[in-house]
């Protein structure tokens, strides 16, 4: 056996399903392996996009995301895939290959010092050394990916250990134990008893989720926890989803793209219970202030995250799943607080503006995106980009049971269409919609051809209005409409494209039957992109 | 702006003082000195950094540094239950009438001359912080051609906090 046999078979004991990369001399031994195997191989087209793709996957799936990629060039070129995937803590095992041992730190061809240049986006790296090192490797990174804080961890292997000879019978780790990494998983119980006694005094009590609770799979906990206390509900961008949409104890999208009514919600609380979110900046405009007025209860995995922003009257560190678990044995009598969540219905109904149906020729985003979103199936995964694309998605689709996922720590734009093809290999035949901008859409647009090679169903919706949208707002405002490197003239005819790649094509503007083409474009379990006019003009706050 | 000593006792592998020292940097937390070396179990390194920092700061390089997958341990040592070391070699130039008042400065603070030449002299001398500064000042009138300070090493005094390393 040699060490890329021994790779293989660590990624089967890992019950990996899928592996997402791109080829290459220095990475060839792994891809020659694995065609003994059930594992599925999909060639991306250009290597940022696998880890993407891996992304998708992992969020959708559960489990950790595989990718991988040859040395230098191939492995740079990941290096955007990976913070991303860093930035919003998605578990991703990353392989690159590497030039022979012996040439590594001479310049040679195609090397690059990956374990190096990725060290602040990964959870931790490895360089094989020794092929009889590789089950050990790989059992650890999975484990480090998939536990604790989740994360992407790289796994650099040369050329030559990828080719050199296994001593002995192969052995795949059943248990690990590592002397320095132990993550707290069981929230400490007396601080678990102090938070539910504040749950029961609290008479405006708010749970704030984020990111963190999809990872942990803690939907069903918290759900379950605020329905019995009637506890009102508000996500960050990276918790939309844990509560549906239209759930009467759900009242939006906090931070400074949300809902005015869920930040209002949050800064009225007495008690918030901030649950896997980092109150990160776009969430929370000023993290010292959170605390004037309420106790704030900060559960995370993660102790450093604890305090980094904002510092809690409650931390409470541990996984959420089981943490909320126990929140439920804990809590005795169930809670209400009908009159704090009258009042902010009451906020709810007063921030609903009646849309001014004026005649235009181009499409209102909200109404585009609310009638998607009703003929969307129930499980559906809705894949946001990054722009005004993601900003209207955040506010106006209707998650009903299905997933809405988007990169939101890094903004990486060209997110969503590797990130949904991830997500319907994940999701077997579930329904995936990518959302996105002409500016984002160009840049994964050569993965259309991936789609196709391998028969991965996406849909996707390009809002285009010619613009790198998001940020001629912010120069609308910021620069009085003094436009600079944000007009896209050159945009292709997004009917030629979709011909192109063999994928059906629609385009709705103002005079559009929106329901009718929407209904068409969802039809058929096929690829199809649909082109939705946006005045250029447009901005993602209401007006 | 404070400063703090912190003990840390890391796995030894490739690159983790790279990793400690990369996270430093990319976090903007300021090092004031970093030593470290093997201890007697080469499955390890203790490092020792002095980190300057506001109460929040101190506190995240405390929580972050611990949560890098080759970090064992980190924990603060306090000033008043360590001890802490340094040591420094000081070039200093001295023609022949000059030698023996710098040598009867060196021999207060418990200084050895370890070299010297037709000019010039080289003083070791180890101590905590403020001796090395307080030696250095008396140096002033004259001229220091050169100097190498390691940084501090410290240790906890006792047995209270002291890891045994049997796995």
């Amino acid at each position: 056996m040699i060490g890329a046999e021994a790779i293989v078979k660590c990624l089967e004991k890992e019950k990996t399903e899928v592996v997402f990369g791109y080829s290459g001399v220095a990475i060839d031994p792994f891809w020659n392996k694995i065609l003994d195997t059930d594992i599925k191989r999909v060639l991306i087209r250009t290597e940022q996009n696998a880890a993407h793709c891996a992304s998708g996957y992992a969020r959708i799936s559960g489990k950790v995301g595989v990718c991988a990629v040859t040395s230098g060039p191939g492995a740079t070129n990941l290096i955007t895939g990976i913070a991303t995937a860093y930035a919003d803590s998605i578990p991703l095992v990353a392989i690159t290959g590497q030039v022979n041992s012996d040439m590594i730190g001479s310049d040679v061809f195609q090397e690059a010092d990956i374990t190096g240049a990725v060290e602040s986006f990964v959870k931790y790296s490895y360089l094989v050394r020794d092929v009889n090192d590789i089950p050990r490797i790989f059992k650890e990174a999975f484990y480090l990916a998939g536990t604790g804080r989740r994360g992407p961890v790289l796994i650099d292997i040369p050329f030559d250990v990828q080719n050199a000879e296994f001593e002995g019978k192969f052995t795949y780790p059943d248990t690990i134990s590592m002397r320095t990494y132990k993550p707290t998983v069981k929230g400490n119980i007396v601080q678990i008893k102090k938070v539910i006694k504040e749950v029961e005094k609290a008479k405006k009590p708010i749970i704030c989720v984020g990111g963190g609770v999809h990872l942990s799979k803690a939907t069903a906990e918290i759900r379950k926890f605020a329905e019995l206390n009637k506890v009102p509900v508000v996500s960050t961008m990276m918790g939309i989803g844990v509560m549906p949409t239209e759930h009467p104890l759900y009242f939006g999208m906090v931070g400074n793209n949300g809902q005015s009514y869920a930040n209002r919600a949050m800064n009225e609380s007495d008690l918030l219970l901030m649950v896997g979110a980092r109150v990160a900046d776009r969430a929370v405009n000023r993290p010292d202030l959170i605390t004037e007025n309420k106790v704030m209860v900060h559960i995370d995995v993660d102790p450093a995250e604890i305090g980094k922003n904002v510092g809690p009257t409650i931390p409470l560190v541990g996984d959420i799943k089981h943490i909320f678990a126990d929140f439920l044995e804990q809590d005795e009598h169930a809670d209400d607080h009908d009159e704090w969540i009258e009042i902010l219905n009451g906020y709810k109904e007063a921030a609903k503006k009646p849309s001014k149906a004026k005649k235009s020729k181009y499409v209102k985003p909200k109404e585009f995106i609310t009638k998607l979103s009703e003929q969307m199936k129930d499980d559906a995964v809705y894949v946001a980009d990054v722009g005004q694309n993601q900003m209207w998605s955040c506010a106006y689709h209707i998650v009903k049971n299905g997933r809405f996922i988007t990169s939101g720590g890094m903004g990486t734009m060209g997110y969503s269409i590797p990130a949904a093809m991830g997500a319907r290999i994940a999701g077997k035949n579930k329904q995936v919609i990518a959302v996105t901008g002409d500016g984002a859409f160009q840049m994964s647009m050569m993965e259309l051809a991936t789609m196709r090679q391998y028969g991965i169903k996406v849909k996707i919706v390009v809002m285009k209005n010619g613009f790198l949208g998001m940020v001629r707002e912010h120069q609308h405002y910021a620069y009085n409409d003094n436009y600079s490197m944000v007009e896209l003239q050159g945009d292709p005819d997004l009917s030629l494209i979709a011909a192109a790649y063999g994928m059906g094509y629609a385009k709705v503007d103002g005079s559009s039957d929106i329901d009718a083409e929407i209904a068409k474009f969802l039809k058929d379990d096929s690829s199809a992109l649909m082109e939705v006019c946006v005045d250029p003009m447009e901005l993602t706050t209401e007006k | 702006m404070q400063k703090k000593v912190f003990q840390l006792l890391v796995d030894n592998n490739p690159g983790v003082l790279s990793r400690i020292s990369g996270l430093f940097s990319r976090r903007g937390y300021n090092i004031e000195s970093i030593t470290a070396g093997v201890t007697a179990d080469a499955r390890y390194t203790r490092i020792t950094i002095v980190a300057s920092g506001d109460d929040v700061i101190l506190d995240q390089i405390e929580k972050q540094v611990a949560k890098l997958v080759d970090v064992r341990d980190i924990h603060e040592l306090m000033p008043t239950d360590s001890v802490y070391r340094e040591l420094a070699l000081v070039k200093v130039k001295a023609s022949a009438d000059q030698r023996q008042s710098i040598l009867a400065t060196a021999n207060v603070f418990r200084g050895n001359i370890i070299d010297v030449s037709v000019d010039s002299l080289i003083v070791e001398i180890t101590g905590n912080q403020s001796k090395i500064d307080a030696f250095l000042k008396l140096l002033e009138g004259y001229e220091i051609l050169e100097l190498a300070r390691t940084g501090i090493a410290g240790l906890g005094r006792g047995t209270d906090k002291v890891i045994y390393l049997d796995d």
